[in-house]
């Protein structure tokens, strides 16, 4: 079983349509070059220099990775990641 | 005769021309205004704006619109009340309320940001604006909407106090009671605004919007006399108020409109919602989303948008955050209505609240001017106060029946 990775919608374009792609465990930052190298350019969308971008949010199992050890979090077999976009309002 | 350039994203400095657009499409940060300064430093002073009609307009060059004002030209222009009762009960020495709780013609400083917002989406040939509120803005929007001539879409959390519901379906919108949390409404509306080609006030007209904002903090500048405040208390929801009041400030001061500016930016929160405060107490930038429990509705926002810029503006000024439990915020309803005579409704206690505890702590020093920002009408949210207010003295329609009660009422008892 492979890690399950939830693109939004605004970087769909990059994933062949896809809303959901497989990565591989390891830590999140290992996990976006993977991404990158499957869909060349998806990485500086999410993350420069190493660091997820600030108005990036990305969820491990729904808790929000700056919540765990950010960019150095583990992902296992099995877990569920998502890349959300912060909203606006207020 | 627009003084606007372009979008630019704050995070990556990408920039747009203007479009109902909110987000950078490369890194996703928020987009903001970039105006030509040059420009409107060589047609705007305080003599042209002194000369000016008093509403929010008289700012109009520091605005985001194209043309001339379309809609909220009466909005705008509140008291600056110098209030020296309340200074006296706080123990200090200056002390004034920027007076949002009678903006034209809804209540609340969001008349502010919906006169931008709508002239805005009518030059961008909007016929639908719709918007995600804890309230306010659902009534701001039904009714400078309804005005205008707009069909309104309106999406509140069902949760809302029942008279804040009555005060936005008395203007015909479509209202659409969402259940959850106001983050779940906004998370929602984001979806909609993506399919439907609306003016989602607060989402796709958010730039634009937001801006409305500054002419809070202008006009706190221009009624002070033409300078800055020592510290200025801001009630915080997503914290665009904030950063739109200091950069209001920031504004003046780059025009030369105001030599100095010494300001201190304070955030204001209730305990049950208080991200950006709690972030600033801890000296960290990271905002950890809450699900709020307050009485203080209108500022429940869990998930702050501007929290991240609202805490940098806090720390830059050397500012601070605090919050307040819901017995104080009810408390200092009651001491802002006793001293000075103004009913703000719970976020208004909210900044009074906090102002006491800044004071007590040392934070706002006693001999110096302090700006508290009360942004929407007691009126609004009563069910708030209910069981915490005194009670009438119930008499038969006769003298004797009443001189019985004024003789108790003389002795001081009930």
């Amino acid at each position: 079983m492979a890690v399950k990775v939830r693109i939004p919608t605004p970087l769909q374009k990059l994933t062949e349509g896809k809303d959901e792609v497989e990565g591989e465990p390891g830590t999140i930052i290992n996990l976006i070059n993977y991404l990158d190298k499957k869909f060349p350019g998806i990485g500086e969308r999410i993350s420069e220099g190493g660091k997820i971008r600030r108005f990036i949010n990305i969820y491990l199992n729904d808790e929000d990775i700056r919540f765990l050890k950010n960019e150095e979090t583990e992902v296992k077999e099995g877990d569920e990641v998502s890349i959300v976009p912060a909203i606006a309002g207020g | 005769m627009g003084y606007v350039k372009s979008l630019k994203c704050r995070e990556c400095g990408r920039e747009y021309p203007i479009a109902p657009v909110y987000v950078c499409e490369f890194c996703f940060g928020p987009l903001e205004v970039v105006y030509d300064y040059k420009s409107i430093k060589k047609v705007l002073n305080k003599k042209v704006i002194e000369k000016r009609e008093k509403n929010l307009w008289r700012y109009k060059e520091l605005l985001p619109i194209d043309g001339e004002p379309q809609v909220g030209l009466n909005s705008g222009y509140t008291p600056l009340l110098k209030a020296d009762n309340l200074a006296r009960e706080l123990g200090v020495k200056e002390l004034y309320v920027k007076d949002d709780t009678v903006v034209h013609p809804t209540l609340s400083f969001k008349d502010r940001v919906v006169a931008i917002a709508l002239t805005k989406a009518r030059e961008f040939g909007f016929d639908t604006v719709a918007c995600a509120s804890t309230g306010n803005l659902a009534h701001s929007v039904s009714a400078l909407g309804a005005r205008a001539g707009f069909n309104r879409f309106i999406f509140i959390p069902a949760t809302l106090e029942a008279s804040k519901i009555v005060a936005s379906l008395v203007y015909e919108p479509n209202l659409i009671a969402v259940d959850g949390y106001y983050d779940d409404v906004n998370r929602l509306c984001s979806e909609i605004a993506n399919k439907y080609n609306w003016a989602f006030v607060n989402i796709n007209i958010r730039p634009f919007y937001a801006e409305g904002s500054k002419t809070h903090g202008f006009e706190i500048i221009e009624q002070l006399g033409w300078r800055s405040p020592d510290n200025v208390v801001i009630p915080c929801a997503s914290g665009s108020l904030l950063t739109k009041i200091w950069k209001s400030f920031k504004e003046f001061k780059d025009l030369g409109i105001i030599r100095e500016l010494n300001t201190k930016v304070f955030a204001a929160q209730a305990t049950g919602c208080s991200p950006i405060s709690t972030a600033i107490k801890q000296g960290t930038d990271l905002i950890r989303p809450v699900k709020p429990n307050t009485i203080a509705k209108s500022l429940a926002i869990g998930n702050p948008a501007d929290g991240y810029y609202a805490t940098q503006a806090v720390v830059e000024t050397g500012g601070a955050g605090e919050d307040v439990s819901d017995q104080e915020i009810i408390d200092a309803i009651k001491l802002l209505s006793r001293t000075e005579g103004i009913f703000a409704e719970t976020a208004g206690g909210v900044t009074v609240a906090v102002t006491k505890k800044l004071i007590e702590s040392g934070k706002i020093g006693r001999d110096e001017t302090t700006v508290i920002c009360v942004t929407g009408n007691g009126l609004k949210t009563q069910e708030a106060l209910s069981g915490h207010t005194i009670s009438p003295y119930y008499i038969k329609p006769n003298i004797g029946s009443f001189e019985e009660i004024l003789k108790k009422i003389n002795r001081g008892g009930k």
